[in-house]
């Protein structure tokens, strides 16, 4: 069952176009993930969806509701993470809980909140002190405070050392598995491929692929590399006669083949007709990344 | 939200906020206990706590008396407010609010009641500090004086307002801030004792927030100390200068409301 529901939504801002034309609908109990380069229009995105921004073209619905017309209610129910937000320098982090639960009707049990985030023994910390990894936390903290049924969460890992990302990643798969809806907006590959159950790369305003993680590999996976380190110097016409290769590339002593169908084969066949070994022998496979580069024609972390 | 929820909504964040100020030592030093400290440390000095041929007679501790609330009054409404405000849009605690069912307003009204709470406690202080050890009388005209008070605080409150709701960034609301602090001082006798004025500049400061005069006349009951710097008595304050003070708080008021920027 879909629970929110985007059509056709526009939004500029001046005459800059941040959203053109981006549809697309998040299933209860997913985490859906909104992945592009920045400034692709991902946060106006999502600002939409929470009722921060009035789109001027197009339908949002969540829950069921207008997120601008029946914002009180949705704000009931939807718990958002907000990137490059902060708190008040001396607020500790059990006043911030404290206070932030007492504006909702059915508020989570915060104590129970800072156990499973790791934060019980900071409760009488102020912001100031926290590390960047317990500030993220008390901001995913804020999100959940008021038992929400929508968590958006932007940028949820920027900034934090690789062993807070993963206990972060870990952190959000234990908030969907406990039943929350989770739209996740990153610009982090690893960070999509490891969590998100569908993912709509944007860019530029416009929705380039919508599909699972692997789905969206496969649809870029039509190519193939092989990497390896030849005994004896190698003629490239030998390879490039392969019809299973489309080019040869050279890296230092590395050769590298790129091809469709089965190339391993056709490539290590070739060798041994020559009796040449191919030392370090790799094939790589399609990330993440190259399919992002073959959808939309760019890289992702790139500005 | 029902009425009676925002009211308990913003009982709690004002709760919140004032334990905030209070871990604000800079804000609590100044705004609130050093306009006394100040005048007692200048009535340490003989000649400016006995009476004064200058003065017709009266003393300076007591024309002064009304200039040390100035200046917590600056630091609260001119300082504080700007810098606090402007901070809370810069590191989006405003936009974060906007996420929770609370509207940001909340925030903002709380900090008012707060800054209100600390120039009232700093009022008292100063008032009972002054009676106690200077032998100043208290306000002979103690509703006048509430009501100047009042009006004054809440002029100077609008500007802060209105500057942080203007400026771009939290620097720039700090600088914004300084001017307008720089002006109300000087105008209401901080750096330059007001009887040290051409009297064109006295007259200013009468009108200038949140008027100093206004505050004198009410609290003195010597005609000698209310008229030391020129045409005001002792007693009810004009009106005049209490209307363009109010006036000034709804105008500022209503500026600040209607430019505010959340982010």
């Amino acid at each position: 069952m879909a629970i929110i529901e985007v059509t056709n939504l526009h939004k500029r801002y001046g005459d800059t176009v941040a959203v053109d034309d981006v549809s697309f609908s998040v299933d209860e109990g997913e985490i859906f993930g909104i992945l592009g380069p920045n400034g692709a229009g991902k946060t106006t995105t999502v600002e939409c969806v929470e009722g921060l921004r009035v789109p001027d073209r197009g339908t949002v619905t969540v829950l069921g509701h207008d997120p601008i017309q029946d914002r009180g209610e949705l704000r009931q129910q939807v718990g958002a993470q907000l990137q490059e937000s902060r708190l008040q320098d001396k607020l500790t982090v059990a006043e911030a809980l404290d206070l932030y639960s007492s504006f909702y009707r059915q508020p989570a049990d915060w104590n129970r909140l800072l156990e499973v985030l790791g934060l019980a023994d900071k409760r009488n910390t102020q912001y100031r002190k926290l590390s960047g990894g317990q500030k993220q936390r008390l901001s995913i903290a804020l999100a959940l405070v008021g038992n929400p049924k929508i968590a958006v969460l932007d940028e949820l890992t920027t900034g934090l050392d690789p062993q807070a990302r993963r206990d972060t990643w870990d952190l959000i798969e234990q908030v969907r598995n406990s039943g929350v809806t989770i739209v996740l907006v990153t610009h982090f590959m690893d960070e999509a491929e490891r969590l998100c159950d569908r993912l709509a790369l944007i860019d530029s305003g416009r929705i380039a692929a919508l599909d699972t993680p692997a789905g969206l590999v496969s649809r870029a996976a039509q190519e193939q590399r092989v990497r390896f380190r030849p005994s004896a110097p190698l003629d490239d016409d030998l390879l490039t006669g392969l019809p299973e290769v489309t080019a040869v590339q050279h890296s230092g002593q590395q050769t590298i083949v790129t091809g469709t169908g089965n190339l391993l084969h056709a490539v290590t066949s070739v060798l041994a007709r020559n009796q040449i070994v191919a030392a370090d022998l790799r094939v790589e496979q399609t990330t993440l990344d190259d399919a992002f580069i073959a959808l939309t024609g760019r890289r992702l972390d790139t500005e | 939200m029902s009425t009676l929820q925002n009211m308990s909504t913003l009982q709690k964040v004002t709760l919140v906020e004032g334990k905030l100020f209070l871990r604000e030592p800079m804000s609590v030093i100044f705004g609130v206990f050093f306009p006394t400290a100040l005048l007692l440390g200048l009535g340490a000095i003989p000649a400016l706590r006995e009476p004064s041929e200058e003065f017709d007679g009266a003393r300076f501790v007591e024309v002064w008396a009304p200039t040390a609330l100035v200046l917590g009054i600056g630091i609260l409404g001119l300082q504080h407010i700007p810098n606090v405000v402007s901070s809370y849009r810069e590191n989006r605690i405003l936009r974060r609010i906007s996420t929770t069912p609370v509207h940001p307003a909340t925030l903002l009204v709380a900090q008012l009641i707060v800054a209100l709470a600390a120039a009232v406690a700093a009022a008292v202080l100063l008032i009972v500090a002054a009676w106690l050890v200077l032998d100043v009388p208290l306000p002979q005209e103690p509703l006048w004086f509430t009501v100047a008070f009042l009006v004054g605080f809440a002029a100077v409150l609008a500007i802060g307002m209105l500057i942080a709701a203007v400026a771009p960034n939290t620097r720039l609301a700090n600088g914004l801030a300084m001017v307008a602090y720089m002006v109300a001082m000087f105008a209401g006798g901080v750096f330059l004792p007001r009887f040290l004025l051409p009297d064109a500049l006295v007259r200013i400061g009468d009108y200038t927030p949140p008027g100093v005069q206004a505050l004198l006349d009410a609290w003195s009951g010597d005609e000698a100390v209310a008229s030391a710097v020129g045409v005001s008595s002792a007693g009810p304050p004009e009106l005049l200068q209490l209307g363009i003070m109010a006036l000034i708080a709804v105008v500022a008021g209503w500026a600040a409301a209607r430019l505010f920027r959340w982010e």
